[in-house]
């Protein structure tokens, strides 16, 4: 099911979206950057054993990108690439196949925040170089034949979905 | 073109699961699969039809047999669920966006 108010553009290697959100770049960024657990869908994705209580970007270049569990646990999910508030933020979302954290196997997530007039903001989010996990053949093929194990990484994202 | 959710309830069992695993190994037969699993061969059979309905599995024949592997459309559900996710994270976002903006509009 699709959303109308987001938009999409097709890529195979990537996801593109849009959205326009009423508010200024500066609460969008706020928003997006320090108040994380207020929107992001925790009981569908962490990675951590423990119930994700919270999502934590340290705000430079750098930075860690990680949930913090219930127990005061934390597990990484990647780091800050890029750091330019209030438009421009990129991170890298490092889950390997095995659903651990595997600083070799980045994806990107780029986001802008692009002022629509005085209080609105256009949001476009870019999550590239998915072909880190599939169209690299050899890539694919150490992942498939050894311990790398992307099934797990489907059955993961499954078992998220459904309880979502 | 794969239906990602059909692929996402595919795995959704975890004998499925288990036999999709399997799969990774290259080229298998059913016997082969089925070895050391605890479950008929027939059940893996049927596993093995739902994979490949599921664009998990393909089959190729060689010979008479007939032999099981990873179909690699399976990335593109991923990215097929990925496409949902951020649909369903973003318009969260934007709620909370909103929220904040509103409260902060307020005279206090």
């Amino acid at each position: 099911m699709t959303d109308q108010t987001v938009s999409s553009v097709t890529d195979p290697n990537s996801v593109r979206k849009m959205i326009n959100v009423q508010a200024p770049p500066a609460v969008a960024w706020r928003v997006f950057t320090e108040q994380m657990a207020t929107w992001w869908p925790l009981a569908v994705y962490k990675i951590g054993k423990a119930a994700a209580v919270d999502a934590i970007i340290e705000p430079r270049v750098g930075g860690r990108w990680y949930e913090r569990g219930d127990d005061g646990s934390t597990c990484d999910w990647g780091s800050v690439l890029s750091w330019e508030p209030p438009s421009r933020l990129v991170l890298s979302w490092d889950i390997n196949a095995d659903w651990q954290f595997d600083p070799d196997l980045k994806t990107e997530i780029e986001v802008r925040f692009i002022a629509v007039g005085q209080d609105a903001t256009r949001v476009e989010l870019e999550h590239r170089r998915l072909d880190r996990y599939g169209a690299r053949r050899d890539e694919m093929r150490r992942i498939f034949d050894t311990e790398g194990d992307w099934g797990r990484l489907l059955a993961a994202f499954a078992a998220r979905a459904a309880a979502a | 073109m794969i239906n990602a959710e059909r692929t996402l309830d595919a795995l959704g069992d975890p004998t499925r699961r288990l036999v999709f695993k399997r799969l990774r190994a290259g080229n298998r037969s059913v016997t082969e699969i089925a070895r050391g699993l605890a479950v008929s061969r027939p059940a893996v059979s049927q596993h093995l039809k739902v994979l490949k309905t599921a664009g998990l599995a393909v089959v190729h024949i060689e010979g008479r047999r007939r032999l099981y592997a990873v179909d690699r459309r399976g990335i593109e559900a991923l990215r097929s669920w990925l496409d949902g996710f951020w649909d369903k994270a973003l318009v969260a976002f934007r709620d909370a966006a909103e929220r904040e903006a509103a409260r902060e509009r307020k005279p206090r």
